[in-house]
């Protein structure tokens, strides 16, 4: 088997490789389905019903896409400029732990003033726990993934330092749980009595944004030449330390957003289980998208339908919703594969 | 001779067979890569004992089919003989096998481990547990005799220069018994001695019976070493001559397809000093020479030719013009004005044009478009951005005007540069770094890898920008295009400049002894 290059794909093709992915996966967790002893015909029917089904399932699901924007925006900034960023899921809650700091009465603003602070701070916050695997990167070259990932371990286990200790809520009886934040910190609902909120908007103009900044800015220009070949970067005169660093601190502020949005938009108040993995997922919804901002978008809606979904069908079906992890994880590997295949031509011999 | 080792080749044929003494057939190779035909039913035969050149331009073709011959490729028809058998198709190992050795313009040593480790690496088996050092050591050592490849067994390749590098790789298909040696493009990393050297090395090889293939673009080269010439053109053998029954013009026409004339060199009046350096060095990176106290100045209207073996500081002097590197010591200056900072952006502002070395890996970005790749050096520039926003339709035009003057082959200024030839893609650097008409320009191997035609066209447009005052560095390993360009020729070794010569002064074999480092340690003052 030998790889060959293959010539620019056309606009078709490109919109072909994640729709076969997809197709891939599904047929993929149907084996497992039907390992379990279920129809995949009936599973899926049954999962596509739990996501999109009703104006409540339609809600739920978009409401579990906000996060999912916010980290998909987050690793695609990144890995365009191919700055490996798997730490999302700390940056997340560096952003959910500004808010609830700053969000639960210490500083007493109105909200039009209050929530526009809260996001700046909690960009800041993702920003800087970025900041510093970009320094070693750029500065002694050290590797990136290694720093990233294992950030995350050391952010979750402060996290849960900081909901035992100082950030416990006094009447959380004993749970380890932050306090609530006030009213001026909510991010209001977008339909009185329905989960969905503000942040879902907040993720579609950051996302327009992100596309704005990747198409039409220099900075954007400059991301894509040092993702794509950082020595003809260099030698262009364009400053490659300076772009991965920029790239950083908008990679972390974004996915500290997440983290903003799931505390003052749904929860109220900081918990262990804040994210159930949206960083990590978040690698997932970009590498679907391509990278594309505005692809973020919708890979993010589909990964997060999946997801709902499968909770739905799991209480009707009786197969596990662990699916969704696994039908998440095998669309990373189809997609992966598809990207390569839209690539190169694989010749047998 | 040493005897066919344990994986054997078949017995040469008997005498009575027609086809007695041929070792090697290629019939009827064709071979596609989508519409374009890299191979169109070649067909070539190799006797015993003769050296037999592939001449061709980049591109005409001679790669593939060393590839489809090596099994890392497979032909769409023909087939290929080794001794009289034919060989399976995509199998590399049945090439090597049946004793055919292959010397790549690139080489395949692992620096770290010593010439012995080098070439018995792969004819063990990964079973025994002991290398038989001083069996191994003697044969090398004989075969290096034999052949006049003389190198120390247990020297590491790192240390090596890069004649005596090729030399191992000589001696590692020689060990495995091969009977048909290939060398591809071997003359471009060594000196005009070194050649003198790999030449005879070839004669007594095939004084012995054995058969070499000679991959080369070099005309003289090609008419010195070989008995016999193939010439190919776009994928097509345009045609066969015996070396001692053809001239290096019908050669040329034949690897043309037409007369190309060179560009006149119109007299020009010498300028003033553009960009001076003061005593610069450079650090040693690896096995590449850094700078030691280089002085040099280039004019307006001049081009400063600098000549010398691959990894004597050429690069290392490219890196500094080009704002890659800055000096560890001495000073740069534009026309009068030291240069306080320097870098890439810096040497950008300060008009330097650059054509860099590698125009795949430093050049170009290759998944970018025309359109990108063409604003990469000025898309800071209120013509090009405002406000941190770019201008794509400004952007798109400038790339158009490239294309358009330069002449570049594209489908559209959107496709991605890496679609493009070599040439083409050249010419988008070329014109790229020539737009702003720079007052200074560096060049460094402006013309590899390119053809004749293309050549020509870089060469034209280089005179150009002296005849409108530039002042020129071109560095260059083809010592032909040097003389041909430059009006003063400065020789690099170790790391210093030799004294400078006026065009015509020194002759090739001159260029040739200060490359190898003769004369050269009273010769590194001002230049």
């Amino acid at each position: 088997m030998r790889l060959e290059p293959k010539p620019a794909p056309s606009l078709a093709a490109t919109l072909a490789y994640p729709a076969a992915a997809i197709v891939a996966t599904f047929l993929i967790a149907s084996l497992l389905v039907l390992a379990a002893g279920a129809s995949p015909f009936s599973v899926f029917a049954l999962v596509a019903k739990g996501a999109a089904g009703s104006q409540f399932a339609i809600m739920e699901t978009l409401t579990r896409a906000t996060p999912l924007i916010f980290t998909g925006l987050a690793v695609a900034v990144a890995f365009r400029a191919k700055l490996w960023n798997i730490g999302a899921e700390a940056q997340l809650y560096a952003g959910a732990v500004v808010t609830v700091v700053l969000g639960t009465g210490a500083l007493p603003l109105p909200a039009p003033i209050l929530i526009p602070l809260l996001m700046v701070a909690a960009m800041a916050a993702g920003a800087l726990l970025l900041f510093g695997p970009a320094i070693l990167k750029t500065r002694f070259g050290v590797d990136e993934v290694v720093t990233t990932l294992l950030l995350n371990f050391i952010v979750l286990l402060f996290v849960s330092m900081l909901l035992e200790g100082p950030l416990k809520d006094p009447m959380g009886l004993g749970w380890p749980q932050s306090p609530k934040l006030i009213a001026e910190a909510r991010l209001p609902r977008i339909i009185q009595g329905k989960r969905l909120h503000y942040g879902f908007a907040v993720a579609l103009v950051s996302a327009f944004i992100v596309w704005v900044i990747m198409k039409k800015s220099t900075l954007g220009y400059e991301m894509r030449a040092v993702g794509h070949n950082p020595q003809g970067a260099r030698f262009a005169g364009i400053p490659v330390n300076a772009t991965l660093i920029k790239t950083a601190l908008l990679s972390g502020g974004l996915a500290a957003l997440a983290g903003f949005s799931e505390v003052s938009g749904l929860k109220g108040n900081l918990t262990l289980d804040l994210s159930p993995g949206f960083g990590y997922t978040g690698i997932v919804v970009a590498m679907l998208a391509m990278l594309n901002p505005l692809g973020v978008v919708i890979s993010a809606i589909f990964v997060a339908g999946i997801f709902v979904g499968a909770d739905a069908m799991s209480r009707s079906a009786g197969v596990p919703s662990y699916i969704a992890n696994v039908m998440t994880a095998t669309a990373l590997l189809t997609m992966v594969t598809a990207i390569m295949l839209s690539r190169y031509r694989v010749r047998w011999r | 001779m040493t005897p066919p080792g344990p994986s054997g080749h078949p017995p040469l044929k008997g005498e009575g067979d027609p086809r007695q003494g041929i070792v090697l057939s290629l019939c009827g190779i064709t071979k596609h890569f989508g519409p374009l035909v890299a191979n169109d039913a070649i067909s070539l035969d190799i006797s015993a004992g003769e050296v037999v050149a592939l001449l061709g331009e980049n591109g005409a073709g001679k790669t593939t089919l060393m590839n489809i011959l090596f099994g890392h490729y497979v032909a769409d028809e023909g087939t290929v003989e080794v001794f009289g058998h034919p060989l399976p198709a995509g199998d590399p190992r049945a090439a090597l096998d049946a004793g055919v050795g292959m010397v790549h313009q690139h080489f395949t040593l692992a620096d770290n481990l010593t010439v012995l480790e080098n070439i018995v690496l792969g004819t063990q088996s990964p079973w025994r547990l002991r290398l038989d050092r001083a069996g191994a050591e003697r044969r090398i050592k004989k075969l290096a005799a034999d052949f006049g490849l003389e190198v120390d067994p247990g020297a590491t390749v790192a240390s090596l220069t890069v004649g005596e590098r090729q030399r191992v790789e000589i001696l590692k298909a020689l060990y495995r018994d091969a009977r048909i040696l290939i060398l591809d493009e071997p003359t471009a990393v060594l000196t005009p001695i070194e050649t003198e050297a790999l030449f005879a090395t070839l004669r007594r090889m095939v004084a012995d019976g054995l058969s070499v293939i000679f991959i080369s673009h070099k005309l003289n080269e090609v008419m010195a070493i070989s008995d016999r010439v193939m010439v190919l053109r776009a994928g097509r053998l345009s045609g066969e001559r015996r070396t001692s029954e053809t001239t290096r013009q019908e050669l040329a026409t034949l690897m043309v397809g037409q007369e190309i004339v060179p560009p006149p060199v119109e007299p020009v009046p010498r300028g003033p000093a553009l960009l001076t350096l003061d005593r610069v060095a450079t650090p040693s990176q690896g096995a590449r020479s850094g700078l030691r106290d280089i002085s040099l100045s280039l004019n307006g209207g001049e081009i400063t030719g600098l000549a010398g073996v691959s990894g004597n500081g050429q690069a290392a002097l490219a890196s500094l013009i080009s704002g890659t590197d800055a000096p560890a010591s001495g000073t740069i200056a534009i026309a009068d004005t030291a240069a306080a900072a320097w870098s890439q952006a810096e040497a950008l502002a300060h008009g330097v044009a650059r054509i860099p070395e590698d125009r795949h890996g430093t050049g170009t970005i290759a998944d970018m478009s025309i359109t990108e790749n063409a604003i990469s050096e000025r898309y800071r520039d209120p013509r090009f951005s405002h406000h941190g926003l770019l201008d794509w339709s400004a952007a798109r035009g400038f790339a158009e005007e490239i294309i358009a003057e330069y002449d570049v082959k594209c489908p559209s200024p959107d496709a991605p540069i890496r679609l493009l030839s070599g040439g083409n893609m050249q010419k988008l650097i070329l014109g790229r770094a020539l737009a702003p008409s720079p007052k200074i320009i560096l060049a460094s191997q402006p013309t590899r890898g390119l053809d004749v035609g293309a050549i020509a066209y870089v060469h034209s447009r280089l005179l150009q920008a002296r005849a409108n005052g530039a002042a020129i560095l071109l560095i260059s390993e083809d010592l032909d295009e040097i003389l041909t360009l430059s009006d003063r020729v400065l020789v690099m070794f170790k790391g210093r400049l030799s004294a400078p010569s006026a065009r015509g002064e020194r002759s090739i074999g001159e260029l040739g002894e200060l490359m190898a480092g003769h004369g050269m340690e009273e010769a590194s003052h001002a230049a």
